[in-house]
């Protein structure tokens, strides 16, 4: 290796800076909500709260964890999101695995099946309409079952199945192995990377989903997500039934109470994307090389 | 997929075998709730586009409800295709139409190179530790929902207390009206687009440059190419046959619409430019129950995306690379 040149480390350092300049870019709104969630009412009415919050409390916070209705929408979220992400990979697997195998008869018109959906969609009225005559508008079910199977997400299950070597599960079959216990002693061990990263996607799918909710229900409110909850919170839907309920007469409250609610609802996953970051590498690397 | 399908353990040729019934009974077992889904949710809603041709009743049976149908006095005139003219004789229709290619547009041309560009410069970090962390927090953006980016955008940018303008003025710069006004709201729109997206986009650049042969760079530096030449003559042709297959397919969604992002992002100051197709179905067809005419919008983005898809991948196949499928 040659030595480096002086331009060569000052390049270096170049890149270094523009990477720090695009983190704080990245953080920069987060950290900008997280200090007037933290803020004290009148720093905020005189617009002095930036990066650092002035009369540092926790009151906000307070006032939004004491609330039945947030508890109440953190909850269900959090009992939805875990079903959606449990019926959903299993959906996924169910569909993916018989796939791998060259043997089954009709694969290719399954695949046919499979791919027009994901090319051509009835549409956001039919499928409202669909909806209806299945009785699932104002069910919490609505939430769960028209979207636990994303086919996207399968062709990366597939994908990840196609490399585990044929050989490991033909010795199994030769031993009088079934198919359930081929694919439960044998891929699922092996898929923990592809579970880890779709378990992921799905389960932030869900979270942060309110599309459906939003359309679909409109009068059982107690099936509303956090995130339909929070947009309504913060575009003042039903302004004085919400300003009654979360004290937004005083002015001023409403943004440190409004930083503290959109906190409340992303540290969830801000704190778990980090530790997954080698398996959602894998899997969107795995969308792309589709067989 | 189909070299594997005729492969070497192609299935018996007998019409109903039993052996092979008894042997693979269990993987169409699995097959059936995901498919039965997939009829449910995807296609038996297909029935339910035919109410585009039709006057929509409530309590009726699709099959049942009168074709769509002009009155003037008692006479009443057939046209099934009355509400694909009425939508285009719709001003908010086409002005939907026009925002949604617009934004889908501007999102293309400023979001597709970002990640590109953010590979090339991540992949000149050579602190492996430093490149992580910048990573991990490039990433962050894609896992926030839109509510909360819109909710952040109104924050940061607020005319009068919002950070940005408080350094415009700082820097004695005239205070700008991000949100209000329609080409700033744009900007910032398309803005928030990048915003989210670069840091997640990269991902697959990344593993396109890793699988970039390193003697190659090697022989370059004996060379004495510079950073720039590596950069152009060797990272950029390596990942090439990514950027093509990505442009390609970005391309074919131009018709396409998200909901969530537009329906979060918008506001009342802005709605010339920020309604699009997909809020219009939504306000038109779910608030105002005009549900003939929005199927018939639905049908028509629908038919036009399945169009733009196919050609965009007839094009990506007819260049070598590979298509969606």
């Amino acid at each position: 290796m040659k030595v480096k040149s002086l331009s060569a480390k000052i390049g270096d350092w170049v890149f270094v800076f523009i990477c720090v300049i695009i983190s704080i870019i990245c953080v920069l709104p987060m950290i900008n909500l997280a200090a007037k969630s933290l803020s004290e009412t009148h720093f905020l009415i005189r617009h002095e709260v930036y990066l650092w919050p002035k009369g540092f409390n926790f009151e906000a916070y307070a006032t939004v964890l004491s609330d039945a209705k947030y508890q109440r929408a953190f909850v269900w979220t959090t009992i939805l999101t875990v079903i959606c992400t449990l019926v959903s990979l299993t959906m996924t697997s169910l569909c993916a695995f018989p796939l791998i195998f060259p043997a089954l008869k009709g694969r290719g018109a399954i695949n046919i099946f499979i791919t027009i959906t994901m090319f051509f969609n009835a549409g956001t009225i039919p499928n409202y309409l669909l909806m209806s005559d299945l009785h699932l508008l104002e069910n919490p079910l609505v939430l769960i079952i028209p979207s636990c199977l994303s086919i996207y997400n399968m062709i990366i299950m597939r994908s990840f199945f196609y490399g585990i070597p044929d050989s490991l599960r033909e010795s199994a079959e030769i031993d009088g192995a079934s198919f359930a216990q081929v694919f439960l002693k044998i891929y699922l061990p092996l898929s923990k990377p592809v579970y880890a990263s779709l378990a992921l996607f799905y389960a932030v799918g869900r979270w942060n989903g309110y599309g459906d909710a939003l359309m679909y229900i409109k009068t059982e409110k107690q099936w509303f997500p956090l995130q339909l909850l929070l947009y309504n919170v913060l575009n003042n839907q039903n302004s004085v039934e919400v300003a009654a309920q979360e004290g937004f007469m005083q002015p001023g409250l409403k943004d440190s109470l409004k930083s503290a609610i959109v906190m409340f609802s992303t540290v969830p996953i801000l704190m778990i994307y980090p530790w997954l970051q080698r398996y959602f590498i894998a899997g969107v690397t795995m969308g792309a090389v589709k067989e | 997929m189909a070299k594997r399908e005729k492969g070497k353990y192609a299935a018996p040729k007998r019409k109903f075998d039993k052996v092979y019934f008894k042997r693979y009974w269990q993987l169409y077992a699995f097959l059936v709730l995901p498919l039965l889904y997939l009829l449910i949710f995807k296609y038996f809603p297909m029935q339910y586009i035919i109410v585009a041709f039709k006057e929509f009743k409530l309590n009726m049976s699709v099959w049942k409800m009168p074709w769509a149908y002009y009155k003037t006095g008692p006479v009443l005139q057939t046209d099934a295709l009355k509400y694909f003219k009425t939508a285009f004789g719709n001003v908010d229709f086409r002005r939907a139409l026009v925002n949604t290619v617009r934004l889908n547009l501007l999102d293309l041309i400023a979001g597709f190179p970002a990640p590109i560009i953010f590979a090339l410069i991540l992949n000149e970090l050579r602190f492996k530790k430093f490149k992580k962390v910048v990573q991990t927090i490039a990433y962050m953006p894609h896992f926030l929902s839109w509510v909360i980016i819109a909710s952040l955008c109104t924050q940061l940018l607020a005319t009068e207390d919002g950070f940005v303008n408080a350094i415009i003025a700082a820097c004695g710069g005239n205070k700008i009206n991000f949100l209000g006004n329609p080409v700033n709201w744009i900007i910032t729109y398309v803005g928030a687009g990048v915003w989210q997206s670069f840091g997640w986009g990269s991902i697959i650049y990344l593993a396109s440059i890793a699988g970039i042969n390193t003697e190659l760079y090697e022989a370059a530096s004996v060379d004495g190419a510079g950073r720039f030449k590596k950069m152009w003559h060797i990272t950029l042709p390596g990942i090439k046959p990514t950027i093509v297959v990505l442009l390609i397919m970005n391309l074919g969604y131009i018709m396409g619409g998200g909901f969530e992002r537009p329906y979060a992002m918008k506001n009342n100051l802005v709605t010339e430019v920020a309604n699009v197709i997909s809020t219009f179905v939504y306000k038109v067809g779910l608030q105002d129950l005009k549900i003939s005419l929005t199927t018939a919008v639905g049908l028509f983005q629908s038919v036009v995306g399945l169009f733009f898809l196919l050609t965009a991948n007839a094009i990506s196949r007819k260049l070598g690379e590979r298509g969606i499928w």
